[in-house]
């Protein structure tokens, strides 16, 4: 997650200190990424230093305020415009596992794909019991304040991409159950058909060949 | 009374004997409350079709008994089972199961005529459920003349006329586009918090995610069952993860 480029196109509509950052942060995101204060001045010095943001002084509370530079809109527009980078898969901890059972001798892979889904499919729950709240509260909006907030539409649009996702995994999930139970139906039928070619060739031999093909 | 609207008790089904039979169900215990919302997933030929005609009676079981509000389904007669379902339980078929030669409010009134209720009171039950599922204007139309989608929202009022305790659906979203499944699973979270139990047969894992309760099946038994969590605080603070 870029935070140098969210803390930027924060700094777009006007001058923020730290916490005010932090916290315009959250509420768009439903504090589903919560930042540290220390990051966020860590990530502002920076800033600075690349002359993208410009400290502006005090706000009189002893805040720091800072200010967006022209090379900061510049570098805002270039980041909404490009494409988030996908070359490089992020690290996924499920993919990686399911891959080392299915290789490794001993590991129950079907139990392991379950226990998997049953966690999954309660995130989405979870996921989705929010999703209504949210709904019906960003609904229940306009009467009271004229119109749902644009930080409950940000809010339900990532709600949206983590119920996404979660059904993604699921999805994968059974793909992978599915497709491994394919997988011993036709190595049942391969054991058949080698133990039949041998029963064939060697009838004698037949009942140790089984055995010796099992594998 | 007691809450519970469902209740499978060991309930087995096999379909053939001898040599060809088919365990579609073995053993299978469930108790599904007033208010509930249970999805069942599971791969195709689990016994997801077999535990849904099962528990609206539309079946009955070879071993254990199915209970719908405390009674005992085994021991109706055709006709008790039949005044049974229509009464306490809706039913969303997979292949909708509409009459070609009724509107979509005949249909939907159809149940409710048969069971005694005067054709003008069941005429404006089946427009209030036409209004829950959104096609309120294409009362008057026959099945050929709607789409899929359409049809099948005719089911699903169908199956909601009348306050009906137990909801049934197998597969009910499979025609329709993602922005009209939501609207469907709106309308049967709706039923529950109007203290029915509904049960939904999906192979779609965002819409078991409306459900309190997931049940997974395979091979004919309940392998896991996924509950989401109930106390809302446990949300709000969980999401900051
Ligand atoms: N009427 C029937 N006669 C014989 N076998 C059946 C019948 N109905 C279902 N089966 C079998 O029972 C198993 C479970 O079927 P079903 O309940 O339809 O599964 P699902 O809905 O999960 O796909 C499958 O093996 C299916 O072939
Ligand atoms: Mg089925």
């Amino acid at each position: 997650m870029s935070i140098r480029h969210s803390l930027l196109a924060l700094l777009q509509e006007g001058p923020r200190y730290g916490y005010q950052l932090r916290g315009e942060f959250e509420e768009r995101t439903g504090s589903t990424w919560p930042l540290n204060i220390g990051q966020v001045y860590t990530t502002l010095d920076r800033l600075e230093r690349d002359g993208l943001v410009e400290k502006e002084g005090d706000d009189g509370e002893g805040h720091v305020v800072y200010t967006i530079t022209d090379a900061g809109r510049t570098e805002v527009t270039d980041w909404f415009a490009q494409p988030v980078a996908a070359t490089n898969p992020p690290r996924n901890e499920l993919a990686i596992k399911l891959a080392l059972a299915l290789t490794l001798d001993g590991v129950d892979v079907a139990a392991v794909v379950q226990a998997q889904r049953t966690a999954s499919m309660r995130q989405l729950q979870d996921y989705t019991r929010q999703r209504r709240a949210a709904a019906t509260s960003a609904d229940a909006a306009p009467a009271a304040q004229g119109g749902p907030k644009a930080n409950d539409a940000a809010w339900l649009l990532v709600l949206d991409s983590l119920i996404f996702t979660a059904e993604a995994e699921v999805r994968w999930l059974d793909h992978c159950e599915g497709w491994m139970a394919q997988r011993a139906v036709r190595a049942g039928k391969q054991r058949t058909a080698v133990a039949e070619r041998q029963a064939a060739e060697h009838p004698a031999a037949a009942a140790a060949g089984t055995r010796a093909v099992s594998k | 009374m007691s809450s519970e609207v469902l209740q499978l008790d060991g309930v087995s089904r096999t379909y053939g004997a001898g040599a060809t039979a088919v365990a579609a169900l073995r053993n299978v215990n469930l108790t599904i409350h007033a208010g509930e919302f249970v999805a069942v997933m599971g791969p195709s030929g689990s016994g997801k079709s077999s535990l849904l005609t099962l528990a609206g009676g539309l079946d009955r079981a070879t071993g254990g008994e199915v209970f719908v509000e405390g009674t005992p389904l085994g021991g109706l007669s055709i006709n008790e089972l039949a005044r049974l379902r229509r009464r306490a339980v809706g039913y969303v078929f997979q292949d909708f199961n509409l009459v070609p030669t009724l509107t979509a409010a005949e249909n939907v009134a159809l149940p409710r005529e048969l069971d005694g209720i005067p054709a003008r009171k069941a005429r404006r039950q089946a427009n209030d459920a036409l209004r829950l599922v959104g096609i309120e204007d294409l009362a008057d139309r026959f099945m050929d003349q709607m789409s899929g989608g359409q049809q099948q929202r005719v089911a699903i009022a169908r199956a909601i006329v009348g306050n009906r305790r137990l909801i049934l659906a197998d597969e009910p979203t499979g025609a329709l586009d993602s922005a009209t499944g939501d609207g469907i699973l709106e309308v049967l979270r709706g039923r529950t918090e109007a203290g029915a139990a509904v049960v939904l047969v999906t192979h779609e894992a965002r819409h078991a995610g409306w459900a309190d309760r997931v049940v997974f099946l395979k091979d004919g038994r309940i392998v896991d069952e996924a509950a989401s969590q109930h106390d809302p605080s446990v949300l709000l603070t969980g999401r900051a993860h």
